[in-house]
């Protein structure tokens, strides 16, 4: 049987490192917007995720 | 002998052709296959000689022939574990599944449909054995005419009102009408599904057909019915455009979202409507009497 990870946050792509702490996967930085959507748009077609916006700033890639 | 021929061959051939003709590969993507269509003929054909024999061994009278022939009836349960199993299978390699519900009803279908030609056979085959062969003639249509009334279940078309509905975004959030879909990041994704995607809104006409909306397995047949006709751009890995359909918790209604290959929204509320209610998730609120009591 195949074991997957669903339902969890895979990555989190920040513009500001303050505003996420902690967490069980990795943090991304981003210098601007540009990169942050680039660098979350690549995480979610290597992980076969979702990129959700949290509108703070903040992307995560999640899998359902 | 001879007499009996006639009612053998009155009684086959009248189960057989109602399943030639109950045998419909529509939409719905199955059967299919030649080798799909060949299974369920030869059993057809099985269940109507069953169905003919039985009468012969009535008239005759071997009652013992008639005992054995209740046991082969029951082999025709095994169609339906026979299609669930196939369907399950298939299942794992869909993009977009049908939902267990779907495929428990398409199983039920095909068993019942077998029961149906016995019925058929044995019915045309009395009034052959009773009458004259010309009353097969008669006979045989009224059947096969009610058999495909009967099986013909309600679909969503007679329990809701599908229309057109209006895509947007409140800042990432997906919204059809005033009902929040899902979040979607990348602003890319979002301007093609404003671009493409289509939305419809479910209204239930009554708290049966709500209850019947709200299964999940009702959702995913409607959701696997249109994507099945029009397409959709989801792909492995790419789920973010997954057509969904989500309920307003307040209201009841449903809407529902898909950005498919062939935009087309009046065919696509045409497909939602022709979409058959599923028997396991069919809501019956209204057949208990607090359920009636709290209707209104």
């Amino acid at each position: 049987m195949e074991i997957k990870i669903n339902d969890y946050i895979l990555a989190i792509i920040t513009l500001d490192l303050k505003k996420v702490s902690g967490g069980g996967c990795p943090v991304f930085l981003a210098a601007d917007e540009e990169e942050l959507h680039k660098t979350s748009l690549y995480l979610a077609k290597v992980t076969g995720g979702i990129v959700h916006d949290l509108e703070n700033g903040i992307l995560i890639v999640c899998k359902h | 002998m001879e007499e009996y021929l006639i009612v053998l061959l009155a009684a086959t051939g009248a189960g057989f052709i109602n399943r030639v003709i109950l045998l419909r590969s529509d939409y719905r993507q199955y059967p299919s296959y030649p080798h799909g269509h060949l299974t369920h003929l030869a059993l057809g054909f099985i269940a109507a000689s069953l169905g003919a024999v039985a009468v012969v061994a009535i008239a005759e009278p071997d009652y013992v022939a008639v005992t054995f022939l209740v046991l082969a009836a029951q082999q025709f349960r095994e169609i339906r574990n026979m299609e669930r199993e196939t369907l399950s299978k298939l299942e794992e390699t869909k993009i977009i599944s049908r939902g267990t519900d779907y495929i428990e009803g398409i199983a039920r279908v095909f068993e019942a449909r077998n029961y149906l030609v016995i019925f058929t056979a044995l019915i045309t085959g009395t009034v052959v054995q009773i009458s004259s062969w010309p009353y097969a003639l008669i006979a045989a249509p009224i059947l096969i005419i009610a058999s495909n009334k009967l099986m013909s279940g309600k679909v969503i078309g007679d329990i809701a009102e599908i229309k057109e509905a209006k895509i947007s975004f409140e800042g990432a959030m997906l919204k059809v009408e005033d009902v929040f879909i899902m979040n979607v990041g990348l602003p890319q994704n979002r301007e093609k599904i404003i671009e493409e995607g289509m939305g419809v809104i479910i209204k239930p006409k009554d708290d049966n057909a709500r209850l019947t909306l709200d299964s999940p397995g009702q959702r995913m047949a409607i959701i696997h019915d249109v994507a099945a006709i029009l397409g959709s751009k989801v792909d492995i890995n790419e789920p973010e455009l997954t057509p969904s359909a989500r309920k307003h918790v307040d209201k009841g209604y449903l809407v529902f979202y898909l950005v498919a290959n062939e935009p087309d929204i009046n065919y696509m509320i045409e497909i939602i409507k022709r979409v058959p209610v599923i028997e396991s998730s069919k809501g019956a609120a209204l057949s208990s009497y607090f359920g009636r009591k709290a209707a209104d």
